[in-house]
Formats: structure tokens, C-alpha cells, sequence
């Protein structure tokens, strides 16, 4: 119950019974569709995206039906509609991520352009030559690359905490790891590839004694686990709208108001501003400095509905629904000759990656889709971490609120006509 | 599952299980690397050119049993063929994994035959295609590195 000890999600066989799956089923359409002409879907590829509840698609096309109109601009009807929609739905983020203001609540494209955000602008302006930042070796090229931008302009160092043969990160070398120098943290809450949740609340509290900023990639701790950013107290919390059952190009930077307040602006545009003239632009107020351009309004608008969507189911329920598949498909999985998981954490979401001797990943992928079995098969966007297991790749199943016992059983069962071709 | 029968032939699974010329040359004339990004095959051609005959042909490297096998059966056709007639063996391979009609029978074929299954399969065109235009790069001189993407 590893979601439990983190997050005080607080799972429980009980609570978990009490998930009615079926009734979850209904609400996505797109999981009663046939793929490859006639077989049933069955999608294990919820780390990459979750699929939409009709919900959500039909918020959307009310937007686009009823509302729609730019947002802080017009005087006009729709336009106030508009605004309050979009406004209302930073309310909902506020809330369900315990944040203390709506000003900390920064709508962005996603979690990868919220970690260019605080590289673009605290980073720029906080990291200098010699300085440190500190991430680990499970994280998303996303929590690699814009960390490695900063440091090449800078002349920074970007250090990475080693993780054990089970995926888990070796507090005491990231401990040893925070130094003075050290500027700035940035790990995931859980990792994409492996599952791992990691001790963030621990984590977090580490590397402030150490004078630290910390940023949390929160692509995978949202889905899965009860978040409260000010419980933890991290800086910054980064995530995704599509992840947790809302529309793609939308996400959210959470900062604290100081920080985020003696940060630089980012992109220049409108809404970001308060008055221009060709001598002097006055910047708008948080959270608008951040948010210039037309944003992805009914992006946003869908994903507070997403939030509503999992408000009324509880995210307890969820994480233990999936703690129990987790456990139910990870048993399932090693009764299978040569199968070996990569990534054995003690804390884990609900992501199994795997690989199967003597057959690439590549090819599992190809003959579970034609047996309607969706699955990830590659480098998860996470080539350190793959070097670190020796692997070129793994195949990766994640579940989400929506999958069932069944549908780990025809993973399996799609495992072992794998094994047949390749016998 | 016809289908996947059409792209793990017999051939494929046997070159992917034993593949040949599964070795690097001791004086390669040309070394070429080949990356598909996006599923991180990788492999490294070594050609050793005797004027403008392809002497032996050599390769290391992972990735799917379609591109392993398609390295394999790439390097045992091409060996002792020219590069015009190696240019030909590329132009037939191509229209063949991506569906086009060709001018060659299955028996002229000949093992290449095995990846006929490949069109049905958009996303493994890469994979089966990877090893030639690495080896098109090693021929031509022209890179030191192919990408898929």
C-alpha cells in the first residue's frame, strides 16, 4: 500500500471494493470500441495518456457550443462566461492540490513546459556559473534536458542521484549529493518508466536544509495519489492535464506566491502584460505574467471538469484500485517463463515495465496490438535510466482507474502467444 | 493472427534467433551506425569494398527481431554483389516492405521474400528498412551516422 504511506491516500481493501469499475467503464467511450477490426480494446497504456470520460467531451463541445470566447478581454457576454469558466477551473486546481492561492496556479502546454518555465526564469536568473542542480536517475527526459540547457549556458553542474537494482533512489547518495552549491532539486514524484513513487515529502525536506529550491515533475503523482502542495511543501509541482483523464496540450505550474513572484516573466505577449508602450511594458500580476498569449482555454476548462470527474470518484478509491491491480498483475506477470520486471520498488504506482527474454520489446508491442492489447514498448523517453537497467528497451503496462483483473489476465494471456511465436 | 504469421515468418525468426555476418569486419572499408529513435534499435555496418564489389559485409548491434533478421538477410544477399546490383536489391526492398508494387516474382525474391508480411504493419516499415539505408549510407560514403527519423 505504498500509495498510502506517501500521500495518506489511505487505501484500503475495503474502499477498494467499493469501486464500481464497470459504472467507471461506462463513462469512456472510447474503451467499448474494437481496434485491429474485432477485438475488444483493452488499453494498458495510461502513462503515456489516460482516455477521456464523456465528461470531459462533452464539456468541451459545451465550450465550443455555448461559450466560447477569449478570456480577460471582451466586455462582452460570452467573453464573461468564458472568463469565469476558465477562472472557476484554476479554483478547481487550487483546491485539488491544496495550493493556499489561485495565483499560484499557472495554466501552461503541460508539465514539460512547466519545467522549462522555472528553468527559463528562476533558473536563468537563480543558477550561475559553479552552481549545482540535483536531479535523479529516474527522471523523464523532460526533467533532464531543460536542467542540462540551464547548465550549459551557465556553466552549471547538473548532478544525478544513482538509483538501486530496484529502481529506488539511494537517499543517502542524494543527500550526499546536496551541497551549498546545490541551487536547485528537481525529481519526479513517481517515474514513467518504472512506477517508482519516490519518498518526496522526505526528499523535499532534505534538500531545503541544504538551501535548495525543489521542483516536483508531478506527470505521474497526480494520477495515482492524494496530493497537497503545501503538506509537502515544494516549490514548484508540475503536471499534466491528459494524464488524469482531461484534454492534451494543457497543464499546470504550481509555485509558491513569493517565488513565483520574484521570478522574471517567461514568454512575452498579451494577458501577460499591464500597460506597453515602446519604452516601458508593466507586467501583469501572478498568475497572468506567466500566461501570455490565448491560452488553451477549453483545454483548461475540460481538465477541471477531468478534476470533478475524479473529485466524485476520490482519488482513495482510485489508488487502491490500482494497488490492487498492480499487485494482481504483477503476480500474474512472473508466472511467465523469462519474463522479468524492471523496476521493483517497495512504493509503486501502477506501471509495470518488462522484459521477456529473447524477444525485443518491439516485437511484444507488435503482437499484443494485434490481439487489441495496447502497451508502451521503447525507452520511455528515459535513456539514462534504460543504460542504468541495461536494457535498450522494456514493454510497459500502466493502468488507470478504468482497467480490471480481466484485462491484466489478457495481458498475460497476449504474453504467452508472444512467447508461442518466438518458441 | 494470419497477419502476424505473414510478418514472423519462419525466415525472420530464424535469422533474428542465428542471425548471419553477426560480427564486426577486420578491415572494413566503410562503418556506418544506424539509429531508429524511437524504439532504440541500433546497429553498425561494416562494408569491405573490393573496387565497385561488395566484398563482405559485416554488422553489431540490437533491436527487434525485423531489423535484426532484415540485417541478416540484407548481409548474406549483398555479399559478392556490386553496388549498382546492391542499388537494385535496395530499390526492390523498399517498394516491398512499404507495399508498392514491384517487378520481381517471389522466387526472384528469394529469401527477401520472407518480409512481405511487413507492409500490413506501418510501424515496423522502419525496422525492416533501417539496416538498408544504413548499408546505402556505407556504399555511398555520404554519412557516418543514419537516422530513422
Amino acid at each position: 500500500m505504498s500509495a498510502a504511506t506517501e500521500t495518506q491516500a489511505g487505501p484500503s481493501s475495503r474502499v477498494a471494493d467499493s469501486l464500481d469499475v464497470d459504472r467507471i467503464r461506462r463513462d469512456f467511450p472510447i474503451l467499448h470500441r474494437s481496434v485491429r477490426e474485432d477485438r475488444k480494446l483493452v488499453y494498458l497504456d495510461n502513462a503515456a495518456t489516460t482516455q477521456k470520460p464523456q465528461h470531459v467531451i462533452d464539456r468541451i463541445v459545451r465550450y465550443y457550443t455555448d461559450e466560447n470566447s477569449n478570456v480577460h478581454r471582451g466586455v462582452h457576454y460570452l467573453s464573461e462566461v468564458a472568463t469565469a469558466a476558465y477562472e472557476n477551473a484554476r479554483t478547481t486546481v487550487k483546491r485539488f492540490i491544496g495550493a493556499r492561492d489561485e495565483k499560484e496556479i499557472v495554466f501552461t502546454r503541460g508539465t514539460t513546459e512547466g519545467i522549462n518555465l522555472v528553468a527559463q526564469t528562476w533558473g536563468r536568473r537563480n543558477v550561475g556559473a559553479g552552481d549545482e542542480v540535483l536531479i535523479t536517475a529516474i527522471e523523464h527526459h523532460s526533467n533532464i534536458v531543460p536542467w542540462q540547457m540551464l547548465c550549459d549556458e551557465k556553466g552549471a553542474h547538473l548532478r544525478v542521484a544513482p538509483v538501486n537494482d530496484s529502481g529506488e533512489v539511494l537517499i543517502d547518495e542524494f543527500q550526499k549529493l546536496l551541497t551549498s552549491r546545490t541551487k536547485l532539486v528537481a525529481f519526479g514524484h513517481a517515474s514513467n518508466a518504472l512506477g517508482t513513487i519516490n519518498p518526496i515529502r522526505k526528499m523535499i525536506a532534505l534538500a531545503h536544509a541544504a538551501g535548495a529550491v525543489v521542483l516536483v515533475d508531478g506527470a505521474q503523482g497526480v494520477p495515482h495519489l492524494h496530493v497537497d502542495v503545501r503538506e509537502l511543501d515544494c516549490d514548484f509541482y508540475a503536471f499534466s492535464s491528459h494524464k488524469i483523464y482531461g484534454p492534451t496540450g494543457t497543464g499546470v505550474l504550481y509555485g509558491k506566491e513569493a517565488i513565483l513572484d520574484a521570478m522574471p516573466p517567461w514568454q512575452g505577449g498579451g494577458d501577460m502584460i499591464l500597460s506597453v508602450s515602446f519604452e516601458k511594458t508593466t507586467y501583469n500580476a501572478l498568475p497572468y505574467k506567466f500566461e501570455a498569449g490565448t491560452p488553451n482555454i477549453a483545454g483548461v476548462i475540460g481538465m477541471a471538469s477531468a478534476i470533478d470527474y475524479m473529485n466524485a470518484i476520490g482519488i482513495e478509491r482510485i489508488a487502491a484500485h490500482e494497488q490492487d491491480l498492480l499487485h494482481y498483475a504483477t503476480k500474474r506477470l512472473l508466472e511467465l517463463d523469462g519474463l522479468r520486471i524492471i523496476g521493483t520498488a517497495a512504493e509503486k504506482a501502477c506501471v509495470i515495465s518488462f522484459v521477456l527474454e529473447g524477444v525485443h520489446p518491439h516485437d511484444i508491442g507488435t503482437i499484443l496490438d494485434d490481439q487489441g492489447i495496447a502497451i508502451r514498448t521503447g525507452h520511455h523517453c528515459a535513456q539514462p535510466l534504460m543504460m542504468r537497467f541495461n536494457v535498450p528497451a522494456t514493454g510497459r503496462a500502466s493502468f488507470a482507474m478504468y482497467n480490471t483483473r480481466d484485462e491484466a489476465d489478457a495481458l498475460v494471456a497476449g504474453l504467452e502467444k508472444v512467447i508461442e511465436v518466438f518458441r | 493472427m494470419s497477419d502476424l504469421r505473414e510478418l514472423y515468418q519462419q525466415v525472420i525468426l530464424d535469422h533474428n534467433k542465428n542471425p548471419r555476418n553477426f560480427h564486426e569486419l577486420a578491415h572494413p572499408t566503410r562503418t556506418v551506425d544506424g539509429y531508429n529513435p524511437l524504439c532504440g534499435d541500433h546497429y553498425t555496418i561494416f562494408v569491405e569494398m573490393e573496387g565497385e564489389t561488395i566484398k563482405d559485409i559485416g554488422f553489431t548491434g540490437n533491436g527487434c527481431a525485423i531489423s535484426k533478421a532484415s540485417a541478416s538477410v540484407m548481409s548474406s544477399t549483398l555479399k559478392g554483389k556490386t553496388t549498382q546490383e546492391a542499388h537494385q536489391l535496395f530499390d526492390v526492398f523498399h517498394k516491398l516492405v512499404t507495399g508498392e508494387p514491384g517487378s520481381l516474382s517471389t522466387a526472384e525474391l528469394g529469401r527477401l521474400a520472407a518480409f512481405s508480411g511487413v507492409s500490413e504493419f506501418p510501424a515496423r516499415v522502419k525496422c525492416a528498412s533501417l539496416p538498408w539505408h544504413t548499408l546505402n549510407s556505407a556504399i555511398e560514403g555520404d554519412k557516418e551516422v543514419v537516422s530513422t527519423e
